[in-house]
């Protein structure tokens, strides 16, 4: 991000001695351009929690441990949605962890060239594919083959496991949630990381390698080591993107109102209670609750992404190649 | 290991073949996992192809959904979704991309660095914040009381495509050498002028491919037009004052009806998306590798 002229600003051009208007324009145009993000975050962010007051003023942070969500009784509460988007995004989050940093090591540390040419645009055009497209899939396709196929095999063989205790009786579940959440964010940080291992200098690998460590010794103990603190950022981003997702998750996931233990069983998330109630909400109580719920969403979606771009950029300065 | 006897002896050794087996096995799991990517992937979009096929044909682009009717229905299409999207797509693309391409201008060639850093932290926590968040955001501000409009959905993709456009933007910027800038002013050339018209030419190939790249990615996104264009009818209408069909809700509404016969017409819906978004990003891509390397050879 090197600057041409160490003098910005219109200050600056005219202590110069000539005042260009042209260049006045420019500036003030594009500052206005680049303020945009920070006023549209601020505008977010006002917007929707004034819409929440009401229902953050009558349920305060009761709101957060009460698991109803009922139009006759006037009684919203998100918890059942928080439980379900805990167990979801970490589900896809433990899935797509190993499975991830296997594909990074595999397109930096072990593929050619030939096939890592193919193989990582490959895996980018998996995180190109519409999340509605993903989800009409998972309801169609992946669901009916979670009731025929995989439930019936954990449950008969890991049955023990409270996650796996029940049986499905529909496609709509949990588990098809997380499966789906996992092809998404499975991309995600898998590119993160594969930059990540990219960036180890060769110097650091080689030199392991020439004290006799084998690939994935020198893998574990120079390349992790390095990566570590992007890992994690990679990893936060994944996490609040499977938070996040609200269209391929309602699709899926059965929009029930209920805590269970058991992936078998339908729940719902925050995100996947916003868009499944898009049709309308009865009342303006509902309305507010809705927006309540994209408060939390907003709140955990900040702090996800300001802690991982912070990691991020100190990785950045550490080796800055650019 | 002085002697060859012993070396030997060392890579003999259980303790060795313990090392060298662990190392195979953890290749091996690098390597399914890579397959087992690449095999969704396929199985994705061979499903979608598959189910999908039977709805192309001429009428699916060129007429409209048909209500539901017993015996044999009237020929039914998506051509008001494929001409809402357009519409609600090119909406975004004409409020992001100009705005997007001066904020890295700026963040690229005057802001001081903090300020920089600030703004572009700014744009990469924007990026993040969930589509469907976007779209409350735009129906508390917009819609309410004042009802849906194409308009007010492409708003809210213009908002997820701003941040894409101007971070995509930043990075041709700073390929640009500082040494074509130095010329330009030494000839006395403005800031502005050299600004737009010899730095900004050198980077319109990564524009037009990250501009590209953002185009695919929000053509397909849903949930920032539920709230905000998705009260519709079943005519072609191109009014960006009211609310327009558009692909990915009509994917969305009809997969949650039991009937088969929309079923069919989601996967259809559903293989125009993909074939669309990824035709264009492998497009992109490609474009983007060429163009890349003609700026890096002229550095």
């Amino acid at each position: 991000m090197a600057t041409a002229t160490p003098s910005a600003g219109p200050a600056a051009l005219q202590r110069r001695g000539r005042f260009r208007p042209g260049d006045a324009i420019l500036y003030v145009v594009t500052l206005v351009a680049a303020l945009s993000g920070v006023v549209l975050l601020g505008l977010i962010a006002r917007e929707v929690l004034a819409d929440a007051w009401p229902a953050m003023h009558k349920f305060g942070f009761h709101f957060l441990t009460t698991t109803a969500w009922d139009q006759n009784k006037k009684l919203f509460g998100a918890e059942s949605f928080i439980f379900g988007t805990a167990v979801t995004s970490f589900g896809a989050l433990l899935l797509a962890t190993p499975i991830s940093i296997a594909i990074a090591l595999f397109l930096s540390e072990l593929a050619p060239r030939g096939i890592r040419a193919v193989v990582t645009p490959l895996v980018e055009m998996l995180a190109a594919v519409p999340s509605v497209v993903l989800g009409l899939w998972g309801i169609l396709v992946l669901g009916p083959f979670i009731v025929n196929t995989l439930a019936p095999a954990l449950h008969g063989t890991l049955g023990f496991l409270p996650i796996f205790s029940t049986k499905p009786s529909v496609g709509s579940n949990v588990f098809a949630a997380i499966l789906v959440l996992t092809i998404m964010i499975v991309p995600i940080i898998s590119s993160i990381c594969r930059e990540l291992f990219l960036g180890v200098p060769t110097e650091l690998k080689d030199g392991a390698l020439a004290l006799g460590a084998t690939r994935w010794e020198m893998i574990r103990g120079v390349v992790f080591p390095y990566a570590r603190a992007g890992i994690a950022a990679a990893l936060i981003l994944g996490l609040g993107r499977a938070v996040g997702e609200a269209i391929a998750v309602t699709q899926v996931i059965g929009n029930n109102v209920a805590i269970h233990w058991s992936l078998f069983e339908s729940g719902d998330t925050l995100a996947s209670r916003i868009a499944s109630q898009y049709q309308g909400a009865d009342t303006a109580l509902q309305v507010h609750s809705l927006v309540y719920l994209a408060v939390i969403l907003l709140v955990f979606s900040l702090v996800a992404n300001v802690l991982a771009q912070i990691i991020v950029r100190r990785v950045a300065g550490r080796h800055s190649v650019r | 290991m002085s002697t060859g006897a012993s070396t030997s002896d060392f890579f003999r050794s259980e303790r060795m073949r313990r090392r060298r087996a662990t190392n195979l096995l953890v290749e091996l799991l690098a390597v399914a996992a890579a397959l087992l990517a690449v095999a969704v992937l396929v199985i994705v979009v061979a499903s979608v192809a598959k189910r999908g096929a039977g709805a192309i044909n001429i009428d699916f682009f060129t007429k409209t959904p048909t209500l539901l009717t017993f015996g044999n229905p009237p020929p039914s299409g998506i051509a008001n979704a494929i001409i809402g999207t357009a519409i609600i797509v090119g909406i975004a693309v004409l409020m992001a991309l100009p705005i997007g391409i001066l904020a890295a201008i700026y963040l690229n060639e005057f802001a001081p660095k903090r300020l920089a850093n600030v703004l572009t932290l700014a744009l990469d926590v924007l990026n993040g914040v969930p589509a469907i968040v976007i779209g409350i955001f735009v129906f508390v501000f917009l819609v309410v009381g004042h009802g849906q409009t194409a308009i007010k959905g492409g708003f809210a993709l213009a908002i997820l495509m701003l941040p894409l456009v101007a971070r995509s933007t930043q990075e041709v910027l700073a390929l640009v050498p500082d040494s074509l800038r130095e010329a330009s002013l030494a000839l006395g050339a403005a800031k502005w002028r050299t600004t737009l018209s010899v730095v900004l030419p050198q980077t319109i190939g990564g524009i037009v491919t990250g501009a590209t790249l953002a185009t695919a990615r929000i053509a397909g996104e849903t949930a920032p037009l539920l709230f905000t264009t998705s009260l519709v009818g079943n005519d072609i209408s191109t009014d960006p004052s009211k609310p327009l069909a558009s692909l990915p809700l009509f994917i969305f509404n009809s997969a949650e009806q039991a009937d088969p016969k929309l079923h069919e017409q989601a996967w259809g819906a559903a293989l125009v998306l993909i074939a669309f978004v990824l035709v264009v990003s492998l497009l992109a891509r490609v474009f983007a590798l060429r163009s890349r390397r003609r700026l890096a050879g002229e550095r």
